[in-house]
């Protein structure tokens, strides 16, 4: 029993490994700067894997999960400067802020599929940008808010780096359990085939729903995480390239890998703060690889290694 | 709250008016050759920075126009031609192909315009105001209005009584019966998806008359025009009429009432027509 559960979880149980050795040591030899983007690769490798059970899974390509994403980091931030509560409660109340958006999102957009989902989507998202930058008196508008800085035992950027090194791997192995349960079969199953799952008595869009809310539970997670890294929230954490970003990191992961997540978010990452230290044209850059992606290796980095040596598992 | 007056009312009308023409683009290359244009938003930036430079340098409004549309046409061909021939045949990857285009417009935008907000000078005798049900209304917005009206007509008729008209319907339905037919559809395909994108420019143009064009005014015109189509249906002329009407009026209720929830507003009927028909007002399945 036991061997047969490590068979099936070997491909999570290795990528948490390899994770875990490889963030696991960047505190010992890097400097701050390199602790933080360390961090930040790995709270946007957590909203990539949420875009992931959406796009690998179900087949539904979200383009609204940076909004929920920052709808969690304006309510932790609010929270925390103007409201002046407890952080522990704000991550509460921005997940839970996140997972209620996500799951009004879900409602209207389980019937939908393919193109329109993404529209769909995107156009929501929208919405929640277009509120965070006229809401002035809430939100702070263009100007954004600033937060009042981490409590004192989550300060030093060490600790704070393995908290979220913790909190994320623990929702990675969440995440696969998630996929690999009969729900995530399920999944699978609709995007396929909606018709014939239909046919077969499932609820299509009840799964659609749960699905989306779910991914907007996790993606409110790294929002709110992200609001003790960056203490910083405007407009631009809801806006849409969030959201491309999230799914880019997504795409050259490879979608339906999961884990392939952590390969696009440091990758996209690091190459956003190497080019920023030469132009401010990063949006362009952006757009470039977006293109160059869609063009070139639509099955992301991974996806492109396992064709080129046939070691894919079949799933 | 005093309800709406008049002027309101005519304001929310000529922004529905700006929002046909950028949306009737958007939803005829949605509609035929079922890409979702995602630059459609940062072409009419370009269209509208365009307009600026040119009517502004030759100080005749008419030709700042022309110049625009003719670019953001080939701005669309090369779109079209040079790179969503790549993915042809994949609905997603041609969308987020097309997102891709949108960031590095709207950034080339920023770095050949700057970030400063701008306005295209409107021509002289558009200039001031007239009265209009005892109202006095700027002669501007009228024009737009009435070019909205001009711009239904004109596709109407194009659609409904031209052989181009004739394909594009038919492309709509069976574009593959159609080039059965000994018809070069791709030809069709371009040429409306330049007629689509020069309408973009248009509204940039006239759009940046009177709401100004900043770096992201394409975002806005975007999260409008989509929620016309979703509200509207795909490919549907009637649909972005009256998607434009709803959405351009609610928008309109929105600031008056609620001036920083006006966003908020479009989402109530988007929501109710997706839980009602999620492909639209007029939309019909392929």
């Amino acid at each position: 029993m036991l061997v047969d559960s490590f068979a099936k979880n070997r491909p999570a149980i290795i990528a948490i490994a390899i994770v875990l050795l490889v963030f696991g040591i960047v505190p010992m030899f890097g400097s701050n700067y390199q602790i933080s983007i360390a961090t930040e690769i790995l709270i946007f490798a957590l909203l990539a894997m949420s875009i992931d059970v959406l796009a690998g899974f179900a087949g539904r390509t979200s383009l609204g999960h940076g909004a929920i994403f920052g709808a969690s980091t304006y309510v932790v931030v609010y929270w925390t400067s103007v409201v002046g509560g407890s952080p522990i409660v704000a991550v509460a109340l921005g997940i839970l802020a996140a997972t209620l958006v996500a799951a009004v999102f879900g409602m209207l957009a389980s019937r939908v599929s393919g193109v329109y989902f993404l529209l769909l989507t995107l156009a929501l998202g929208m919405i929640v940008w277009g509120v965070a930058l006229r809401w002035t008196s809430v939100s702070g508008g263009e100007n954004g808010l600033r937060g009042v800085g981490r409590p004192e035992w989550l300060n030093d950027p060490t600790v704070f780096f393995y908290i979220c090194l913790g909190i994320v791997l623990t929702l990675s192995a969440v995440i696969w359990r998630l996929v690999q349960s009969p729900f995530g079969l399920t999944l699978r199953g609709i995007r396929d085939s909606e018709s014939r799952m239909s046919s077969l008595g499932y609820g299509c869009a009840t799964h659609m729903f749960i699905a989306f809310t779910t991914t907007g539970f996790f993606a409110g997670v790294a929002g709110a995480l992200y609001a003790l890294f960056n203490n910083f929230v405007s407009p631009s954490t809801v806006q849409l390239s969030q959201s491309v970003e999230g799914l880019l990191m997504a795409i050259l992961g490879g979608i339906g890998t999961l884990f392939g997540a952590f390969i696009g978010a440091a990758a996209i990452i690091l190459l956003e703060n190497f080019v920023s230290q030469y132009t401010a044209r990063w949006p362009m850059v952006l757009g470039f690889m977006f293109i160059a992606t869609m063009i070139f290796a639509p099955e992301g980095v991974l996806g492109a290694i396992r064709r080129i040596f046939r070691v894919g598992k079949k799933s | 709250m005093g309800g709406l007056n008049l002027i309101q009312l005519l304001n929310g009308l000529t922004f529905a008016s700006l929002l046909f023409i950028v949306a009737s683009g958007f939803t005829l290359i949605f509609g035929l050759l079922r890409i979702v244009n995602l630059a459609h938003g940062a072409l009419y930036l370009f269209g509208g920075y365009i307009g600026y430079t040119v009517a502004g340098s030759t100080g005749n409004f008419f030709l700042g126009v022309l110049a625009s549309m003719l670019c953001v046409a080939l701005m669309g061909l090369l779109l079209d031609e040079g790179l969503l021939r790549f993915v042809r045949g994949f609905d997603l990857r041609q969308v987020l192909l097309t997102l891709g285009v949108a960031f590095v417009l709207n950034d080339l935008a920023l770095v050949l315009w700057g970030g400063d907000t701008f306005s295209v000078p409107i021509p002289e005798m558009l200039r001031g105001a007239t009265t209009i049900g005892g109202v006095f209304y700027p002669k501007y917005r009228i024009f737009v209005l009435l070019l909205g009206v001009a711009v239904f007509a004109a596709l109407w008729l194009m659609l409904n009584r031209t052989r181009l008209g004739a394909l594009i319907r038919a492309g709509v339905d069976d574009a593959e019966m159609v080039e059965a037919m000994g018809i070069n559809i791709r030809r069709v395909f371009l040429a409306t998806f330049m007629l689509g994108a020069s309408l973009a420019g248009l509204g940039g143009v006239v759009g940046g008359a009177f709401l100004t064009l900043y770096p992201t005014a394409d975002s806005e015109i975007l999260v409008f025009s989509l929620a016309v189509v979703i509200i509207g249906g795909r490919g549907s002329l009637v649909g972005a009429a009256v998607g434009s009407l709803l959405v351009g009026l609610l928008n309109t209720i929105g600031q008056v009432m609620f001036p920083e929830l006006a966003y908020f507003v479009i989402f109530g009927p988007m929501a109710a027509i997706l839980a009602f028909r999620p492909l639209g007002l007029f939309g019909r399945a392929v």
